[in-house]
C-alpha cells in the first residue's frame, strides 16, 4: 500500500495547469453553477445517466410509443401467470395482464411519485435543515425539535388520515402520495443538511468568504451548502427508489394509487400473490425501478463532482 | 356469523365469525391404524391470535377466543364434523309444539373445579347472558326465549347534539319462559314456535357457566374453568401476546375426549409466518392460510394438508340505493352482473379449488340445502347474455359511466385478487370501467356499509352460526336484520322465512327457506359468488387432522407423533 | 457541554406536547367508530357498544380525551386498551424486544455499511464499489415482504440454520434474521453516505497532511478519513432509529416479532388512540435521546464544532 503515498502527496494529474483553469480576461467569472455545467456536460457518467432519465422521461410522457398492447384492457384469468409468448415479451401478471405494457405504462406515475416527492422533500429539508444547523441557537431549536414531531408520526396513520381528507378521499392521485411521503419524509433529509452544515459552517474558507465581505446568508448559499451537497444527493438519490417503493405499501394499504392508475409500485405489490408460485413477475417492475435508481445515482455522483471542488479532476 | 377473512395484524378487529368445532362422537372418519401410532400425551401446538375479550362463551364472537372456548367447554349438544348436532349434556331434548321445550340432563356433570352442573346452572347462565346490563356481545342468541324483551331491556337517550345513547334497563333479572323443574329438567318456552331452535344448543353462547364466573366475569375470563375435555394448564396460562397453553381434563366423559396430552395456541399476526413454522416443524396445525399460498400448500405439504368444505360463503352486494341498479333497467343490469362473473375460472385459477361456485345463497353443506333453485341459473357465466341484459337496461335507461364501478373491500385478506378477477370480468364482458375500492381498515367499509354510502358494490360474506338454512338467509336478506346492511326488504321474502320458522319439521321449514331463495334469485340484491372449503395444514409431528363442519379444526382428535 | 445537555432535554417538553396533541388529534379525526370496529360485522347489542364507548371516553370532546391521556401519563397509569387490557404492560412486553432487535439491526448496518462504504469510497470504480452498488440497489427495488420472505424461507426452512419466526421468548440470536431484513433498506444508505464521505475526505488537505507526515496508511484511513467522514452517517444512524424502533411493521410480521410496530400497526387499524399516543410518546423519548447524542458525537468527531457559546 506504500507504493500509492505518491499518489496522495501529489497527484501527478492535477498539477498541470488544463484548459478550465485559463482565465479569460474579457469574461466575468463564472458563477458556481455554471462552472459545474461545463465540467458536468463532458463527463462520460453524466451523459449516460442523462442519456437513460431521458429515455425513461420519453416512456413516461408517451408510453404509446412503447406498447401497442394496452394495459389495462384484455387481462383474461386464463393467461394468468403465463410465460412469455409471441407479443408478450415478459408474460403475463396473476390476473393475465401483459406485464410488458404494465411496465411501460407504469413509468409515468412511478417516476412523477419518486420525482416530485424528492422535489419536495429537498425543498422543506434542505431549507428547514441548512437553516437550522447554520445559524443554530434557538433557530435550530425550533426547527429541530418541529422534525422531531413529524419523525415520530407513523407512516401508516398519516396516510390514513390524509386520504381521509375530504378533498383527498375521491382523489386519490400521485399528488396525495407525494403529500404523504414528503410530510414523513423530510425531517430525515431536514437532519441529513443540518449535520452537513454543522460540519461545513466553520471551515476556513467560509471564514474566509465572510471576512470578505459576503453576507451571512450569502456564505450559506454560495460556499456552505455546495460543500455540503454530498450527503444530500447520496440521500435524495436514494430516497428516489425507496419512494417508489413506498408507493406500493401505500396502494397494498388502499391509500396509494387507485388501481387504473398503474405504477411499478402496484405492480410489485400485486406479484405478492404470485411469491410463492412464480415470483419473477416481480423481477421486471423492480428491474425498471432499479434502473431509475441506478441512473439517478449515477447522475448524483456526477453532479456531486462537479461541485466539488476538492475531487475536480477525478 | 358475518365475517372477514382474517389475516395481517387485522386479527382482532375484522372479525366476526366464531369458529365452532363440530363434536362427532368418537371422531367420525379418522382412521383407527394411524391413531394407535400416536402419542396420547404429547401437547401439540397450534396457530391462535390473541383473543379480543376475556374467554367466556358468552361474550367470545370471534374466532381467537372461539378456538379456545369450545375446547374449554361443553355445551348441551355438539356437532359431529359434518354438523349435524348430537346431545351432549343433554340426554334429551324434545318439544311437541316447537314452543315449549323440555331439556333433560345428564346425570354427574362437572366443571374442573368440582362444581355440579345442574339445570339450575344454565338458567343461571343463560340469564345472565340475556342480561342486557351484563353486555355479554352474544346476548341476542337468547332471543327466541319468552322474557327475553324484559331481561335485555335498554333505555335509549338522545342528547342535545342528536346522538343517541343506549343504556341497559332490564325490567326483570330472568326470562319467564326459562325455569329448572328439578335439577336435571329444564323446560323452556319461545316466544313462537321455532322447529330450528334446538339446533343452535351446540353454539358456544349457551355453553354453561360456573358460579364464579357470574360472580367476577372479568377475573373469570382470564383464567377460566369449564367442563369441556381441555382446561387451562395452570392459572396465567394465558400469556397475553403470546400463548395459551391447555391440558387434557382427565375429568371430561363428552363426546370430544382428547386424543393428545393438550394444545398450546401461538400467537401470530399474520398466517404467513405459522405457515413457513409448519415447514419447519416448529408449529403442528394452522387453519389459516396465507392467502398467496392457495396453490403451493398441497405441494409443500403433500399427505399433511385437508381442505374441507365448510359452511362459509361469498358474496357480492349491490346495494338499492345505487341509482344505477334500479328499476327494471337495474334488475337487467344485476342479472348481467352476475352473468359476467366466471366463478369457474377465479375460483380455480384465484383459489385453486378451495372455493367452489355458488349454487344458492347457503352453501352446499347446509342441511336442507337444493340445488337448481328457480332463478340460479343467473349463476352461470355466460358473457353473451350478460353483454345482451346490458343492452336491453341501456335502451330502458343509460348507464352513467361517468366514474368506473367500484368494488368496496378491505385489502388485508386476500380479498385483491379474486375482486380484480371479477372486476376485469366486468370490464371484458360488459365493457364498463370497474375497479376495487381499497381500505386498509375493514371497519371503514362497515361504516360506509351501515351509513347506505358506498359508490359501488361491496363484497360480503357469511359464516354460519349453526348448521341451519336460515341462518343463512334471515340475518342477512330479512327486512331490518342485524347484519343486512344494503337494506334489503322484500315483504314476500320476510313472510315464508316467518313461515318457516314456525313450521313444525325441519323438512317443511326448508321447503319455505328454499322458496324465499326464489325470491332472492329473482331481486339479486347480492350476486352469491361462492362457497368456501377450508384448507389446514399439519407438521411432521402430528398423525392426522381435520375440520369440523364450519371450518373450525377438531382439535381433541389430532394425535401427536 | 451540562448546560447544553439540560437545555436539548428541557426541549423534550414541547416536543412530547407537540407530537402527542399533533398524533391524538391525527387519531381523533380518523372517521368511524372504534368499538363497532371491533366487532367485525356481527356487532353485539348497542348498550354494549354504547357502554365501551362511554368507558373510554369517546364521546367526549378532543381536549378532554387528551387531557384524560395527560392525566393518566402523569399517573403512570396509561388506561386499557379496547380488549381491556392494560397499555402499560403489553407496552412493557413489546419495547425490550424491538429495542434488541432495533439494537441488533443498528449495529449490522452501521458496522457493514461503514465498512463496506469505506472499501468502495476508498477505490471508486473498481469492482467492490460496482458490486456494492448493485447490491444497494437490489436491496432499495426488492420490498422488505420479499426480501424478508425469501430469506426465511432459505435460512429457516431449507438450510435449517435459524429459527424462522421469533414468537415468544425473543432472544439475540432468533432476532438475527429479522434485524438483517429490517437494517438492509437503511444499509444501503450507511453504505452510499460512507461512501460518498470518504470519497470526499480523500482529496483534503489534512489527508496530504497526514500521508506526508508519513502516518501509515490504515492509520489515515481510520483516524483521518473515516473520522472526519462519519458525520453525515451518524446523523442517519440517530434518525434512523426510530424508524427502527417503530417502523419494522413488515418485518415484525414476517418474523411474528411480538413488537412495538406490530403494536402499533394494530393500534392504528382499530383506532386505538390511547395506545398509539403511548407509543409514540416514547418513540419521541428515543428519537430526542438519539439526537442528542449524536449532536454531541459531531464535537467529538470534529473539533471545530462547538455548542457552548
Amino acid at each position: 500500500m506504500t507504493s500509492n503515498y505518491t499518489h496522495f502527496v501529489a497527484p501527478v494529474d492535477e498539477t498541470p495547469l488544463l484548459a478550465t483553469d485559463t482565465l479569460k480576461a474579457d469574461q466575468a467569472p463564472l458563477s458556481l453553477w455554471s462552472d459545474a455545467w461545463r465540467k458536468l456536460r463532458r463527463r462520460p457518467l453524466f451523459i449516460l445517466s442523462a442519456l437513460l432519465i431521458l429515455a425513461l422521461t420519453l416512456v413516461a410522457l408517451f408510453p404509446g410509443l412503447f406498447s401497442s398492447v394496452a394495459p389495462n384492457d384484455g387481462c383474461e384469468l386464463s393467461n394468468s401467470e403465463g410465460g412469455p409468448a409471441a407479443g408478450h415479451p415478459f408474460g403475463f401478471t396473476f390476473q393475465g395482464c401483459d406485464i410488458y405494457s404494465r411496465v411501460v405504462h407504469g413509468t409515468q406515475a412511478s417516476l412523477s411519485v419518486g420525482v416530485l416527492s424528492v422535489l419536495c422533500v429537498l425543498i422543506v429539508g434542505v431549507t428547514i435543515g441548512a437553516i437550522a444547523g447554520y445559524y443554530g441557537g434557538w433557530v435550530d431549536a425550533v426547527l429541530a425539535r418541529l422534525g422531531d414531531i413529524f419523525f415520530a408520526l407513523p407512516l401508516i396513520l398519516g396516510a390514513l388520515i390524509i386520504t381521509q381528507l375530504p378533498a383527498f378521499r375521491e382523489n386519490k392521485s400521485v399528488w396525495t402520495v407525494v403529500l404523504v411521503i414528503s410530510m414523513l419524509a423530510w425531517p430525515q433529509m431536514a437532519r441529513i443538511t443540518r449535520g452537513a452544515v454543522i460540519e461545513v459552517r466553520n471551515a476556513d474558507f467560509v471564514t474566509a468568504a465572510r471576512s470578505l465581505g459576503v453576507s451571512k446568508f450569502g456564505a450559506l448559499v454560495r460556499h456552505v451548502l455546495p460543500n455540503a451537497l454530498a450527503p444530500i444527493i447520496v440521500l435524495a438519490t436514494l430516497e428516489l427508489g425507496v419512494f417508489i417503493v413506498a408507493e406500493a405499501t401505500l396502494s397494498f394499504l388502499g391509500v396509494g394509487l387507485p388501481q387504473s392508475i398503474m405504477s411499478w409500485g402496484n405492480d410489485i405489490a400485486g406479484a405478492q400473490a404470485s411469491i410463492r408460485t412464480n415470483p419473477q413477475i416481480m423481477l421486471y417492475p423492480a428491474a425498471a425501478l432499479s434502473i431509475t435508481v441506478l441512473s439517478f445515482i449515477m447522475l448524483g455522483d456526477a453532479v456531486r463532482d462537479a461541485l466539488d471542488p476538492k475531487s475536480r479532476q477525478r | 356469523m358475518r365475517f372477514t377473512r382474517t389475516s395481517k395484524a387485522l386479527g382482532m378487529v375484522a372479525i366476526a365469525a366464531l369458529a365452532l368445532t363440530g363434536c362427532g362422537a368418537g371422531g367420525g372418519s379418522n382412521d383407527g391404524a394411524s391413531q394407535s401410532a400416536g402419542d396420547p400425551n404429547k401437547v401439540i401446538t397450534a396457530y391462535n391470535s390473541e383473543p379480543q375479550n376475556p374467554l367466556l362463551p358468552a361474550n367470545t364472537n370471534e374466532t381467537n377466543g372461539g378456538r379456545v372456548v369450545e375446547l374449554l367447554f361443553e355445551g348441551l349438544r355438539a356437532y359431529d364434523p359434518d354438523g349435524k348436532p348430537v346431545n351432549a349434556l343433554a340426554e334429551s331434548i324434545e318439544s311437541p309444539d316447537a314452543q315449549n321445550w323440555t331439556i333433560k340432563l345428564k346425570q354427574g356433570q362437572k366443571f374442573t373445579n368440582g362444581e355440579a352442573i345442574t339445570a339450575k346452572t344454565f338458567v343461571d347462565t343463560w340469564n345472565f347472558a340475556a342480561n342486557s346490563k351484563n353486555l355479554q356481545n352474544n346476548g341476542f342468541f337468547f332471543e327466541s326465549i319468552d322474557g327475553y324483551a324484559d331481561v335485555s331491556a335498554v333505555t335509549t337517550e338522545k342528547s342535545a347534539d342528536g346522538k343517541t345513547t343506549t343504556t341497559p334497563a332490564p325490567t326483570a333479572e330472568t326470562m319467564s319462559g326459562l325455569k329448572a323443574t328439578d335439577d336435571s329438567t329444564l323446560t323452556v318456552k319461545l316466544v313462537q314456535p321455532e322447529a330450528d331452535w334446538s339446533l343452535r344448543l351446540g353454539y358456544s353462547a349457551f355453553y354453561p357457566l360456573p358460579s364464579a364466573a357470574l360472580a367476577d366475569p372479568k377475573a373469570f375470563g382470564e383464567n377460566p374453568v369449564g367442563n369441556g375435555p381441555y382446561k387451562f394448564e395452570k392459572t396465567g396460562a394465558w400469556v397475553h401476546d403470546q400463548s395459551i397453553s391447555l391440558v387434557k381434563n382427565a375429568d371430561y366423559s363428552g363426546p370430544r375426549a382428547a386424543k393428545n396430552g393438550g394444545v398450546t395456541f401461538k400467537f401470530y399476526t399474520d398466517p404467513s409466518p405459522a405457515y413457513t413454522d409448519i415447514q419447519a416443524d416448529n408449529l403442528d396445525i394452522t387453519d389459516v392460510l396465507p392467502s398467496n399460498a392457495t396453490k403451493t400448500f398441497a405441494t409443500d405439504f403433500p399427505d399433511r394438508n385437508a381442505s374441507k368444505a365448510v359452511a362459509t360463503n361469498g358474496t357480492l352486494n349491490i346495494p338499492g340505493y345505487n341509482v344505477n341498479f334500479q328499476g327494471e333497467a337495474g334488475k337487467l343490469r344485476r342479472q348481467a352482473l352476475s352473468h359476467a362473473i366466471n366463478r369457474e375460472e377465479i375460483t380455480k385459477v384465484v383459489f385453486n379449488g378451495t372455493r367452489t361456485p355458488a349454487k344458492g345463497f347457503a352453501p352446499p353443506v347446509i342441511d336442507g340445502f337444493k340445488e337448481n333453485i328457480p332463478g340460479s341459473e343467473v349463476l352461470k357465466f355466460d358473457a353473451a347474455k350478460a353483454k345482451d341484459l346490458w343492452a336491453q337496461a341501456e335502451k330502458i335507461q343509460p348507464y352513467d359511466n361517468s366514474k368506473p364501478l367500484q368494488i368496496a373491500s378491505n385489502t388485508d385478506g386476500g380479498h385483491k385478487e379474486w375482486i380484480d378477477a371479477v372486476a376485469n370480468g366486468f370490464k371484458n364482458n360488459l365493457g364498463i370501467q370497474a375497479e376495487i375500492q381499497p381500505f386498509a381498515k375493514f371497519a371503514e367499509v362497515l361504516n360506509l356499509r351501515k351509513s347506505q354510502s358506498l359508490p359501488g358494490l361491496t363484497r360480503a360474506g357469511w359464516q354460519g352460526d349453526y348448521p341451519s338454512l336460515y341462518n343463512f338467509l334471515g340475518p342477512v336478506w330479512a327486512t331490518g336484520a342485524s347484519s343486512n346492511y344494503e337494506k334489503y326488504s322484500n315483504p314476500e321474502f320476510d313472510k315464508l322465512l316467518q313461515e318457516g320458522l314456525a313450521a313444525k319439521s325441519t323438512t317443511e321449514a326448508n321447503d319455505k327457506f328454499n322458496k324465499a331463495q326464489e325470491i332472492l334469485f329473482t331481486d339479486l340484491p347480492g350476486l352469491p359468488l361462492w362457497d368456501y372449503a377450508k384448507p389446514i395444514v399439519w407438521s411432521n409431528n402430528v398423525v392426522k387432522a381435520e375440520t369440523g363442519w364450519n371450518g373450525g379444526v377438531l382439535y381433541y382428535n389430532i394425535t401427536a407423533k | 457541554m451540562v448546560s447544553f445537555i439540560l437545555k436539548r432535554l428541557l426541549q423534550v417538553i414541547p416536543v412530547f406536547i407537540g407530537t402527542t396533541l399533533f398524533v391524538y388529534y391525527m387519531v381523533f379525526a380518523l372517521p368511524g367508530d372504534p368499538i363497532a370496529a371491533l366487532f367485525g360485522d356481527r356487532q353485539p347489542p348497542q348498550a354494549v357498544i354504547d357502554t365501551l364507548r362511554t368507558q373510554y371516553h369517546l364521546d367526549e370532546p378532543f381536549w378532554v380525551q387528551y387531557g384524560l391521556f395527560l392525566q393518566n401519563l402523569f399517573t403512570f397509569n396509561l388506561g386499557n386498551d379496547f380488549t381491556g387490557q392494560p397499555i402499560a404492560a403489553s407496552l412493557a412486553r413489546a419495547f425490550p424486544v424491538t429495542a434488541m432487535l432495533a439494537t441488533e439491526a443498528l449495529l449490522i448496518q452501521a458496522v457493514f455499511g461503514i465498512a463496506f462504504g469505506v472499501f468502495a469510497g476508498l477505490r471508486r470504480g473498481g469492482w467492490f464499489d460496482s458490486t456494492v452498488l448493485v447490491v444497494s440497489l437490489v436491496v432499495i427495488a426488492v420490498p422488505t415482504f420479499v426480501l424478508g420472505f425469501v430469506l426465511q424461507l432459505v435460512f429457516g426452512v431449507q438450510l435449517g440454520w435459524a429459527k424462522p419466526t421469533v414468537g415468544a421468548n425473543a432472544d439475540w440470536g432468533s432476532l438475527l434474521l429479522p434485524a438483517i431484513v429490517l437494517g438492509l433498506v437503511s444499509f444501503a444508505y450507511v453504505l452510499r453516505l460512507t461512501r460518498a464521505s470518504v470519497s470526499e475526505s480523500m482529496n483534503a488537505d489534512y489527508v496530504r497532511t497526514a500521508t506526508a507526515k508519513g502516518l501509515s496508511r490504515p492509520r489515515v484511513v481510520v483516524a483521518h478519513i473515516l473520522r472526519n467522514s462519519l458525520i453525515p452517517v451518524v446523523t442517519y444512524l440517530g434518525a434512523n432509529l426510530g424508524g427502527l424502533m417503530g417502523g419494522a411493521i413488515v418485518t415484525e410480521g414476517i418474523f411474528n416479532v411480538p413488537g412495538v410496530g406490530n403494536k402499533l400497526y394494530q393500534a392504528i387499524l382499530r383506532t386505538e388512540g390511547p395506545t398509539i399516543v403511548s407509543i409514540v410518546s416514547v418513540l419521541v423519548l428515543i428519537f430526542v435521546v438519539a439526537n442528542l447524542l449524536v449532536d454531541l458525537l459531531y464535537a467529538w468527531l470534529d473539533p471545530r464544532i462547538r455548542y457552548d457559546q
